[in-house]
């Protein structure tokens, strides 16, 4: 308080104030990004060639960003670019290049960490706002006071904030606040681990994060060794985070961005994800009162989770039941089987990209946005000669088959894995 | 100006403040836990006060670490504790996050900030960001290697302080893990039974020998390297560039094992400083540390000489 009259504030901008919360996926590449958008995703997240976390992801160039940012406008969402490296000083060169070419292609926000990193993009391309990542943990709002004062429109807490937390950044200060609200978890303080630097000389925090804390490791005391080689081993390894159980609570503190993690997930993941929750936000709005938990919301996302899932630090600091300690299972006994490019109501046949092997008799579900459902069994399979196969073997094979109702381009196709 | 390297340790009381002054320390950094991030033990304001009585007449300086990552219960009392350490007299205030830089601003401008963000404080140019808005020190990252010190040395006017001793923290998080992990193997108890700060480490199979140190404080839990950084061999590489502070991490060791380190790096340096053309390592140096060293933990040259990649 005190602070805030030594300051000037310097934000000038006309902060958008969203009547309902962004709901913000993340894009491993274009083709994601085209799916988390028309799955419902108000904004997306994507990483380019430099300056991100996950440079195994595959990341956009400046003309695949342009093509997102495009298709993304025809439905009204925007783009973001993850720039969330603590930059060295060598990285530094060709910043000042990269961010004007951001602002260029249209990206309407920079999520970034490292203040050079904010002051240069503040320079050099005000056209692009600029996001706190979630990378600075930011977990009081005396820090969040401090970059409303530096400009920035919104602020990505650290993931170690509670409910009640939360509600007090948004009463003392008057700035967007995004937070995750599912996805897989840093279990450090994000940025503040260097395992794998340590374990295999790669910079955790300009992208080379092996995740170390999902390794095994035996816990000793002096020379005892506590537990045997039966028993589970320690690991700092977290489930995965899913709020779909607390909408109302994340919409009612003030929560203007609700975040997805997930740059590495697959299509099919973020699609279906995004779907539930879009869903869940919509029927809030439609009648706050009124609003119900569906239990499909919380079947789909189960379909898509890699991992089990809690709720992070919302609502206290996680304990034993929040971490992995058995052997990881895949939780979601689905796969992703294919994808509708065309539907012809007159014959009910669709034409549809394989994804994965699928083949008669396998019984397979049809996803598609706003959560349209169904279920059936795989009839006969003809390729785009006619000719009958006995399986869709081949990846990107277009195929056609009867299905049992009505579909869309770009809904999802998904076999149950069978149980050996 | 001339050079005056400063040789910086860490205290977890009073009676190791005053041993590792007498060993050759010129500076200390304390704490406690509520605002500071891996302390040897805590000083309340009142033990500060007394630190700096200690230290002043010697001309040795103390500065007060308060680089936790903060909530908002700890602001609160920040003001408070922040004027305190001005009626103390500190030299310095170590701080990670803005909450700290804000109320340091406010309370007490005429402190000396020092930014430490511990692994993210990595380049120069995000170092003279917070240079602008009044840290007057950038504590470097220990993933950083020789060539890039000495470049940000002739880049940025700020003082620059570097590790060159001792253990330091890999992995950070609020979760309480080994608790946790007591809890699953239901075996709730045992950390009780356990000293918290010594002795609990993990293994990894595919690193054997390598001992990681893992303890539990109100901060969370703290995984430490295996190997100790040692960089005495070398310490007129950092001289001869003019770095302003050696960092000797005296925690998780014994007071006579940071005695031994202070005064073997004393003695480099006051050897380099006294004719740098004529400065060579000496082996017993070396020696006096060798003596005292963990035999479990090796003594390595940390990042200095490597390349990551990413």
């Amino acid at each position: 308080m005190t602070t805030a009259e030594q300051t000037i504030p310097r934000y000038k901008g006309k902060r958008n104030r969203l009547d309902r919360p962004e709901l913000l996926a993340p894009a491993g590449n274009l083709e994601k990004l085209k799916f988390a958008v028309h799955y419902g995703a108000d904004a997306v997240y994507i990483g380019g060639q430099k300056y991100g976390l996950r440079s195994n992801a595959g990341n956009f160039s400046f003309e695949e960003m342009k093509e997102g940012v495009e298709f993304a406008k025809t439905y009204g969402s925007k783009v973001f670019v993850a720039t969330n490296i603590y930059a060295h000083d060598e990285d530094i060169d060709g910043l000042e290049y990269y961010l004007q070419k951001l602002e260029e292609v249209g990206i309407a926000a920079i999520i970034a960490a490292d203040p050079i990193i904010i002051e240069t993009a503040q320079r050099v391309a005000p056209g692009l706002e600029v996001h706190l990542s979630t990378q600075q943990s930011t977990l009081n709002w005396q820090a969040v006071q401090f970059w409303k004062e530096e400009g920035l429109p919104r602020v990505v807490l650290g993931r170690e904030t509670s409910f009640a937390e939360i509600a007090e950044i948004k009463a003392r200060v008057d700035i967007e606040i995004e937070a995750f609200i599912h996805g897989a978890m840093c279990s450090s303080f994000s940025g503040r681990c260097v395992l794998s630097n340590h374990f295999t000389d790669r910079d955790s925090n300009r992208g080379g994060c092996c995740q170390s804390c999902r390794w095994k490791y035996d816990l000793h005391v002096d020379e005892e060794q506590l537990y045997d080689e039966e028993a589970d081993p320690f690991t700092m390894g977290s489930k995965d985070l899913c709020m779909i159980d607390y909408m109302p609570e994340l919409i009612e503190v003030g929560v203007d961005s609700f975040k997805i993690e997930g740059r590495m997930k697959s299509l099919h993941y973020v699609a279906t994800v995004v779907n539930a929750y879009r869903q869940a936000i919509d029927a809030y709005f439609e009648d706050p009162e009124g609003y119900v938990l569906k239990p499909e919301w919380v079947e789909e996302i189960n379909k898509a989770a890699n991992r089990p899932l809690n709720t992070g630090f919302f609502l206290d600091t996680p304990g034993a039941e929040d971490h992995i300690y058995e052997p990881e299972e895949k939780a979601a006994p689905y796969d992703f089987a294919g994808v509708v490019l065309e539907y012809d109501e007159a014959s009910g046949i669709a034409v549809i990209q394989q994804r994965n092997h699928f083949k008669p008799g396998q019984e397979v579900e049809f996803v598609g946005p706003g959560g349209r459902f169904f279920k059936q069994t795989v009839g006969e399979i003809t390729d785009s000669e006619g000719k009958v196969l006995d399986a869709a073997r081949h990846p990107l094979q277009l195929i056609r088959i009867q299905t049992a109702q009505p579909v869309k381009p770009m809904d999802l196709m998904r076999k149950r894995i069978s149980k050996k | 100006m001339t050079y005056k390297p400063e040789l910086l340790t860490t205290a977890g009381s009073i009676e190791e403040l005053k041993r590792l002054m007498d060993a050759g320390a010129d500076a200390f950094v304390i704490g406690e836990a509520r605002y500071g991030m891996r302390l040897g033990g805590d000083f309340d304001p009142a033990a500060i006060a007394e630190a700096v009585k200690l230290a002043a007449p010697r001309g040795v300086n103390i500065y007060v670490s308060l680089n936790n990552l903060m909530d908002n219960n700890v602001l609160d009392s920040l003001p408070g504790y922040v004027r305190s350490l001005s009626e103390a007299g500190v030299n310095g205030i170590v701080f990670g996050e803005p909450a700290v830089l804000m109320t340091v601003r406010a309370e007490a401008p005429h402190i000396p900030l020092h930014w430490n963000a511990e692994m993210t404080s990595t380049n120069y140019r995000t170092a003279e960001y917070w240079g602008r808005r009044g840290a007057t020190r950038f504590v470097l990252a220990r993933e950083l290697n020789m060539d890039q010190i000495i470049e940000m040395k002739s880049a940025t006017k700020l003082q620059l302080e570097v590790q060159v001793h001792g253990i330091t923290n890999i992995y950070h998080s609020k979760r309480s893990l080994v608790n946790s992990y007591l809890d699953h193997q239901q075996d709730s108890g045992r950390l009780e039974q356990l000293d918290h700060h010594r002795g609990l480490y993990l293994t990894e199979d595919e690193r054997p020998g390598e001992r990681y140190p893992i303890y539990e404080d109100a901060n969370g839990t703290h995984i430490m390297s295996s190997d100790d950084l040692c960089m005495l061999e070398n310490v007129h590489e950092l001289l001869e560039v003019g770095v302003d502070s050696l960092k000797i991490e005296g925690v998780m060791k014994s007071i006579e094992y940071n005695e031994a380190v202070v005064r073997a790096y004393r003695q480099a340096i006051d050897a380099y400083m006294a004719d740098p053309e004529a400065y060579a390592f000496q082996e017993e140096w070396l020696d006096g540390i060798k003596a005292v060293q963990d035999p479990n933990r090796e003594l390595s040259y940390g990042f200095f000489y490597k390349e990551q990649v990413y």
